[in-house]
C-alpha cells in the first residue's frame, strides 16, 4: 500500500508539493436533522415485450436519509437502479413510462413526491442541485457557459442579468478555473472534460444549494483530475455544510469521499452501514462479494469474482435477487428478506441475520416469477 | 532469450491541417521515441491518462499504423518483413468495447469462426470443433454459438472477443481497456479468465489501461506514458511501491484506495494536460512538475537507470532494471 510513510521517507528529500489532504474529515453532526428522507421509495417502469405488457420496479422500497454535513454514497452495478432513485427523488422520471409508485421523498420535511411542477421547479436548481454524470451531453453546446450558469442563478434568486454574470465568474473562480472571466464566455466545446466537470459543479452550486446529488461526478475523468474533483466538492461541502448523495460504481471514491454507504442490488438496497464499517465487516454477501472483486493498488491478490451476472429489472429472480448468485444461498432465500439491524446505523437485507430485529416494517412484495428463473 | 518484440525509438506523428488552404498547422506527436521490449510469456502494462498515446503505441505495434521514425522487431524481424497473414496469427488484439467490437450480424459461433475461415484454416467441421472448443476455453457455452451479440451480457462479450483472439493461437494478445467498459463483479471475471489464459496457453500480453489497480493486479512490468513519451518502466510491484518518475508518483496519489482508514496524502498536481499540438519543450512534464530543474525546459531526459538510485539498493524483487526518463536520475 502506497501511503505516508513511503512518500515521507524515501523520496522525502524532493517532495515540495505535498499537502497533507485536506484537513482530518469533519464528521457530520449526528444530532443534525436530516435534508433528505426518502420513505420506501418505490418507482416502476412499465414496458411492452413481445409476451404483452410487463411493469417492473426499478427501485424497490428504498429507505435512506442525508444530514446536513454528510455524503452518503449510494454503490451499486449498472443497472441497480442508482440513478432511478436520483431522478425519483428530483422528480425528473418521464412518465410514461416511469412512475414514482409508493414511497415519499422528504426534503427539510416536504414531500417532494407529492408537489406539482410550479413547486418542484422552486426547490430543483435552487435547493437541491444535481450534478450530471456527462459533462458534454448534460452542457448546451450552443450557449457560453457562463450564460448556462448564471440562467439558475437568474430564475431562482430574481437577479438582473449584470448580477447573474457577475456570480458565474465568480462561481467559476470558486471551482478553480483560472481567467474565470474570459472562460465564462468559452463555449462548452473549448474546454477540456475535466474544466467542463467544474462548470457542472458550478452550475449546481449557483444558488448554494443545501442538498446536492453527484451521479458519478468523475466517471468520465481521468484519474489526476478526479482527484481535483473530489477535493473540490470535499472542501465545498466543508465550508457549506451541503448534505451530498453521491452515486457511484466506484469503491475507492466511496471510500475517500462518503461517511455512510448504501449498497443497492436489483432496485433494493441490501446494506446500509457507516463506510469504515462496512469496509471493515461487509455483512451481505453481495457487499462481500463486491469488495473481494476490485483490484486494489500494490496488494497482488487473487481476486474471487461474483459468478454470474445482474438480473434485468424485467427478470428478477423471485424470493432475495441475490440468490441465484449467492455462495451462501439456502430454502429461506426463496422468499424476500426483510432489512435486518444489525448495528447502529447498519442494516442488511439478508436471511443470514434472521433473529435481529427488523429495521422496517415494509417487506418488499413476493415476486413469483419461476419462469424467468429457469432461463436465468 | 531474444526478446518476442522490441521497440526502438518508434514515433508516430499526425500532421493537422487547417485554414482556408488546408495547409500545415502543426504536428501532434502521438507517439515520441519509444523503446521497450517484451519477453515471451511476459505481461507488461501500458498506463497513462487519456491522450497520452497508449492505443496509437498499440496500433504502430500491430502494424495497424505507419510509423514516423523508429522501428518494431517481433521475433527479432521486422515488422515490415512479415508477410501480413503471418504477422495477424502471431499477434491479435482485444478491445475495449464489446458493445461495437462484434459485428451484431453474425452469430457468436460465426464470429469466432472467422479468424480460420479467412486464414483458410480447416474445413467447416474442424472449425465448428475448433470454435466449440475456443467458446468452452473462455467459459462460455456451446449453445452460445448460436446467439448473436445482443442478446449477451458485457461480460460475455468481452469473451467472445477473447475467443476471437485466440482462435489463429498467437503469441502476442494486445489488449486495449479490455476491462473498463465491465461492471466491478464482471471485469473481476473476465481478469481472471486473462490470467488464466496466459498461464495455460502462455500467451505474451501488452495490457493497455488507465486502471493501475487493475495493471497492478495482472502484469510484471509497467510502462507509464505521458504526452506521447514514455516517462517510466519498472516491475509492477516497485513501481507502485516507489514510484520513480514524479509524473507516476502523482498518477499513483490520486488513485482511490478502497479503504477508508488508508492515510490519504495527495500530491496536487496543478494545471491541466498541455495540448499535444503544442507540448511544452524539453520534458513534456515541466510545466506541472513539482521538482522541475532549468535542464528539463531544454532537454528531454534519456532513460536513466535507477535500479540502485536513492541507495536502497532495491533493484526490483526480481533484479530487473527500473528505467525513469528524469534528470532527477541522472547519475552524480
Amino acid at each position: 500500500m502506497m501511503g505516508k510513510k513511503k512518500l515521507g521517507t524515501k523520496s522525502g528529500g524532493h517532495m515540495r508539493d505535498i499537502q497533507p489532504d485536506i484537513q482530518p474529515d469533519i464528521q457530520p453532526d449526528p444530532r443534525a436533522e436530516p435534508l433528505l428522507e426518502i420513505k420506501g421509495l418505490s418507482t416502476a417502469f412499465a414496458a411492452h415485450t413481445s409476451a404483452g405488457g410487463a411493469v417492473a420496479k426499478a427501485v424497490d422500497t428504498v429507505t435512506l436519509s442525508v444530514r446536513q454535513g454528510e455524503t452518503l454514497a449510494v454503490v451499486g452495478e449498472s443497472g441497480c437502479g442508482k440513478t432511478v432513485l436520483a431522478l425519483s427523488v428530483l422528480g425528473l422520471i418521464p412518465d410514461p413510462p416511469g412512475r414514482v409508485v409508493r414511497g415519499q421523498a422528504l426534503y427539510r420535511g416536504r414531500d417532494l413526491t407529492a408537489m406539482s411542477e410550479a413547486e418542484l421547479e422552486g426547490v430543483r436548481g435552487n435547493h437541491i442541485a444535481m450534478i450530471f454524470q456527462e459533462p458534454m451531453t448534460s452542457l448546451n453546446p450552443v450557449f457560453r457557459v457562463g450564460e448556462q450558469i448564471a440562467e439558475g442563478f437568474r430564475l431562482h434568486k430574481r437577479a438582473t442579468r449584470a448580477e447573474a454574470a457577475e456570480r458565474a465568474v465568480e462561481m467559476l473562480r470558486q471551482v478553480g478555473i483560472p481567467n474565470p472571466g474570459e472562460r465564462s464566455q468559452s463555449y462548452p466545446f473549448e474546454l477540456s472534460g475535466g474544466m467542463r466537470q467544474r462548470v457542472m459543479i458550478a452550475m449546481a452550486l449557483v444558488c448554494d444549494p443545501d442538498l446536492l446529488f453527484a451521479d458519478e461526478p468523475t466517471t468520465a475523468l481521468d484519474v489526476t483530475i478526479q482527484a481535483q474533483i473530489l477535493d473540490l466538492m470535499r472542501g465545498l461541502q466543508q465550508r457549506r455544510g451541503s448534505g451530498i448523495l453521491l452515486i457511484t460504481h466506484d469503491l475507492g471514491v466511496v471510500a475517500e469521499t462518503a461517511h455512510r454507504v448504501a449498497v443497492m442490488y436489483a432496485g433494493q438496497v441490501v446494506e446500509q452501514a457507516p463506510v469504515a464499517e462496512l469496509y471493515a465487516t461487509p455483512q451481505h454477501p453481495y457487499t462481500q462479494g463486491l469488495l473481494a472483486s476490485v483490484p486494489r493498488l500494490g496488494v497482488r491478490r487473487t481476486l474471487s469474482p461474483i459468478p454470474g451476472m445482474v438480473p434485468g429489472i424485467f427478470n428478477l429472480p423471485f424470493g432475495c435477487r441475490f440468490r441465484p448468485r449467492c455462495a451462501q444461498a439456502f430454502g429461506r432465500c426463496e422468499a424476500c428478506p426483510p432489512l435486518y439491524e444489525l448495528g447502529p446505523g447498519h442494516t442488511a437485507r439478508c436471511w443470514l441475520f434472521d433473529g435481529a430485529p427488523l429495521a422496517e416494517s415494509v417487506h418488499c412484495e413476493p415476486q413469483h416469477n419461476k419462469a424467468s428463473e429457469a432461463q436465468a | 532469450m531474444i526478446p518476442l518484440l522490441e521497440l526502438d525509438a518508434v514515433a508516430r506523428h499526425y500532421h493537422v491541417r487547417g485554414g482556408l488552404l488546408g495547409l500545415k498547422q502543426g504536428t501532434v506527436r502521438a507517439v515520441d521515441g519509444v523503446s521497450l521490449a517484451l519477453m515471451p510469456g511476459e505481461s507488461l502494462g501500458l498506463v497513462g491518462e487519456s491522450g497520452c498515446g497508449k492505443s496509437t503505441l498499440a496500433r504502430c505495434i500491430l502494424g495497424l499504423e505507419p510509423l514516423s521514425a523508429g522501428r518494431v522487431r517481433f521475433q527479432g524481424r521486422d515488422l515490415g518483413d512479415w508477410p501480413q497473414t503471418e504477422l495477424r496469427r502471431q499477434m491479435q488484439m482485444v478491445f475495449q468495447d464489446p458493445y461495437s467490437s462484434l459485428n451484431p450480424r453474425m452469430s457468436v459461433g460465426a464470429i469466432v469462426a472467422e479468424p480460420l475461415v479467412i486464414h483458410g484454416l480447416g474445413n467447416a467441421s474442424v472449425r465448428k470443433a475448433k470454435t466449440l472448443a475456443l467458446l468452452r476455453t473462455v467459459g462460455l457455452d456451446a449453445d452460445m454459438a448460436r446467439r448473436y451479440p445482443h442478446q449477451l451480457s458485457g461480460g460475455q462479450r468481452q469473451r467472445v472477443a477473447v475467443a476471437r483472439a485466440l482462435a489463429l493461437g498467437p503469441a502476442l494478445v494486445v489488449c486495449d481497456e479490455p476491462v473498463s467498459a465491465l461492471d466491478v463483479s464482471i471485469q473481476a471475471q473476465v481478469l481472471l479468465l486473462l490470467q488464466d489464459l496466459r498461464e495455460r496457453l502462455g500467451l505474451t500480453y501488452l495490457f493497455i489501461s488507465h486502471d493501475l489497480a487493475v495493471v497492478g493486479q495482472i502484469c510484471e512490468r509497467i510502462a507509464v506514458m505521458y504526452l506521447g513519451r514514455l516517462v517510466e518502466l519498472a516491475p509492477a510491484e516497485a513501481l507502485i511501491r516507489e514510484p520513480r518518475h514524479p509524473y507516476t508518483r502523482a498518477l499513483l496519489s490520486a488513485v482511490p484506495v478502497p479503504d477508508p482508514g488508508h492515510a490519504r496524502t495527495r500530491e496536487h498536481l496543478v494545471g491541466e494536460l498541455p495540448s499535444p499540438l503544442n507540448p511544452p519543450g524539453g520534458c513534456p512534464f515541466n510545466p506541472r512538475c513539482p521538482e522541475v530543474m532549468d535542464i528539463c525546459r531544454r532537454e528531454f531526459p534519456p532513460a536513466f537507470d535507477t535500479s540502485d538510485s536513492h541507495g536502497t539498493g532495491e533493484t526490483g524483487d526480481t533484479g530487473e532494471t527500473r528505467l525513469a526518463h528524469c534528470w532527477l536520475h541522472k547519475p552524480a
